[in-house]
């Protein structure tokens, strides 16, 4: 056991915090990442972690709930998103880069104001954060909003499948597919703003479009693809935490390297690896069809509404 | 304003926004606002790796932005470029936390390459910049007409023997050439920025391509010129006014663009 665990790993507090607030995370992440990357919203994903750091500065600069200010900021930046009201994808790519860049300026000043009077390595602390550094009175909180998201996601599971899947066969049927987008782009905006006070921005993209993006690539329904993407991504965060805690024995100088590091190294290979040749030809057939794989004409035509 | 220092700013900045202008105006023309975000951050990880084997962090930033785009196009290639893309963006940025977590001394430096710092922009040399900047226009102008047809009519493009996919390589790494040099300017978070607001709403303006670019490139130098006068006067870093301004020529040429179909819906029901 010594050799693949350090000594206390276990009785470790704040790795027995991180286990839990882990695995709260990438099940949510893998759930909504799932229905990000058949929307082609990664992007979108990606880009509402940093517009949720803003709110965190902004809150942090003006002593507000921290909590609060990233998950309202990133709904706002949802809600800017759809408001701008693109539905071809790569207009819709611009209205997110338009709402990003505006909150990365704002995100500058509040930094900027925060460390003229007080605070140092904050920029450092907000791009990467630390798993280990949260309380662990996070935790109920966390639960508390993953619930409602994985509740929203599971409403508008139908719909979603349909308009992901084929936008007008969603729109013949009734489905209203613009409100269901909206929707369901709040709920990535919850999701993102949780997980990016969590674990920080990068490993917040990791696990919302690694796990799913692998998954999807070997497997032939949704259900089956987001099982498989909540696996890998527990299985990379903790595999991650016990790679970190572990490192700082690796080198002579007793410095470790950081868990975010370990988990995207992990999450990046399981990518690789289920896009190698010989997987894809056994399973490939098998994996899950969607608007990415419609003639190239029709999908210009209609893109994802 | 206009002395010492601040001469060099100018001079930078300018040449920033001109390459901005144009590059930006094909970023946004082919949809790739996320690849244009993810080289420069992962670029940034190239400066933290470069900071700690103690190389130039221009070198840094060039090799890992090249390896941005590489990435992106190639893993692009097999599977969904939107995935690709957001992947390559975190392996990238956990290589610069883990460069990042092997030194303490880089935390000043930090904030002035993900925002933009005036002073960064005034110590940096003239001719590597400009001899970056030749070359990114020099790619653009021999790249010109496929890079256009392949944007705007794929289908044509293809029949015409352009391979889209060499395409796209060449031009991420005219992103990545673009990125490595205006980086230390207005830094990785907000060059993308500068990328997208004028470009974009140059597009609002006009449709004809020439045109958009040269309205692009006049918007940028705007955005630039009047970000670095405000960052002077207010001490604020020069990143917020980039981000901020960039945004409010979107919203603005959007509203230009509403008003201009509105009227002319009045005119065709007259």
């Amino acid at each position: 056991m010594s050799i693949l665990f350090e000594p206390g790993f276990l009785s470790n507090a704040p790795v027995r915090g991180a286990l839990v607030l882990g695995a709260i995370v990438a099940v949510v992440s893998a759930v909504v990442g799932t229905f990000t990357v058949l929307r082609s919203q990664s992007f979108a994903g990606h880009a509402l972690t940093d517009v949720a750091t803003t709110g965190g500065a902004a809150a942090t600069y003006y002593g507000a709930n921290v909590l609060a200010g990233f998950i309202s900021a990133s709904v706002l930046g949802a809600g800017s998103i759809e408001a701008i009201g693109e539905h071809r994808i790569r207009r819709r790519d611009l209205a997110t880069g338009i709402v990003l860049g505006a909150s990365t300026g704002l995100s500058a000043l509040f930094l900027w104001l925060d460390s003229s009077s007080a605070t140092t390595g904050a920029s450092q602390h907000i791009l990467f954060g630390s798993i280990f550094e949260v309380a662990s009175s996070t935790i109920p909180d966390a639960v508390a909003l993953g619930i409602v998201v994985l509740v929203v996601v599971a409403l508008l599971w139908r719909p979603l499948l349909l308009s992901a899947v084929s936008p007008e066969i969603a729109a013949a049927r009734g489905i209203r597919t613009r409100l269901v987008g909206t929707l369901f782009t709040l709920a990535l905006a919850v999701s993102v703003g949780l997980t990016s006070i969590a674990i920080g921005s990068i490993l917040s993209t990791a696990l919302l479009i690694g796990p799913a993006a692998a998954a999807l690539r070997v497997t032939r329904t949704i259900a089956r693809a987001m099982s498989l993407a909540c696996a890998f991504g527990v299985a990379a965060t903790w595999l991650g935490i016990l790679f970190a805690y572990d490192s700082p024995y690796w080198f002579s100088s007793g410095n470790g390297l950081p868990v975010s590091f370990f988990i995207v190294a992990i999450v990046f290979a399981l990518y690789l690896v289920t896009g190698l040749p010989f997987l894809r030809r056994r399973l490939g057939r098998r994996a899950v069809r969607t608007t990415r794989s419609a003639p190239p004409v029709v999908a210009a035509n209609t893109g994802v509404r | 304003m206009f002395t010492g220092f601040m001469v060099n700013a100018w001079e930078v900045a300018t040449i920033v926004a001109v390459v901005a202008g144009v590059v930006g105006f094909f970023v946004v023309l082919r949809g790739s606002a996320f690849p244009a975000h993810a080289i420069p951050n992962g670029a940034f990880a190239g400066a933290a790796g470069a900071n700690l084997i103690g190389v130039s962090p221009l070198v840094g930033l060039g090799v890992f932005s090249l390896l941005a785009a590489l990435g992106i196009g190639s893993l692009g290639r097999r599977g969904r470029p939107d995935v690709a893309t957001a992947l390559a963006l975190v392996m990238l940025l956990a290589l610069g936390a883990a460069f990042l977590s092997r030194t303490r001394e880089f935390e000043q430096q930090i904030f002035a390459l993900l925002f933009g710092d005036l002073f960064g922009v005034a110590t940096l040399a003239l001719l590597p910049v400009g001899v970056l900047a030749a070359a990114c226009l020099g790619a653009i102008a021999a790249l010109y007409r496929p890079l256009l047809l392949a944007s705007l009519a794929p289908e044509v493009a293809l029949a015409r023997g352009i391979r889209p996919h060499l395409v796209e390589m060449a031009f991420l790494v005219v992103v990545a050439c673009a990125t490595t040099m205006t980086v230390p300017v207005v830094g990785a978070l907000l060059i993308f920025a500068l990328m997208i607001g004028p470009p974009a709403a140059a597009r609002c303006f006009t449709g004809r391509p020439d045109a958009a670019i040269g309205v692009s490139v006049a918007l940028a130098l705007l955005v630039v010129w009047s970000s670095i006068a405000c960052a002077y006067q207010s001490n604020w870093p020069v990143g917020f006014f980039v981000g901020t301004f960039s945004a409010a020529l979107y919203v603005i040429a959007r509203l230009y663009e509403v008003l201009v179909a509105a009227q002319q819906r009045r005119h065709a029901s007259r």
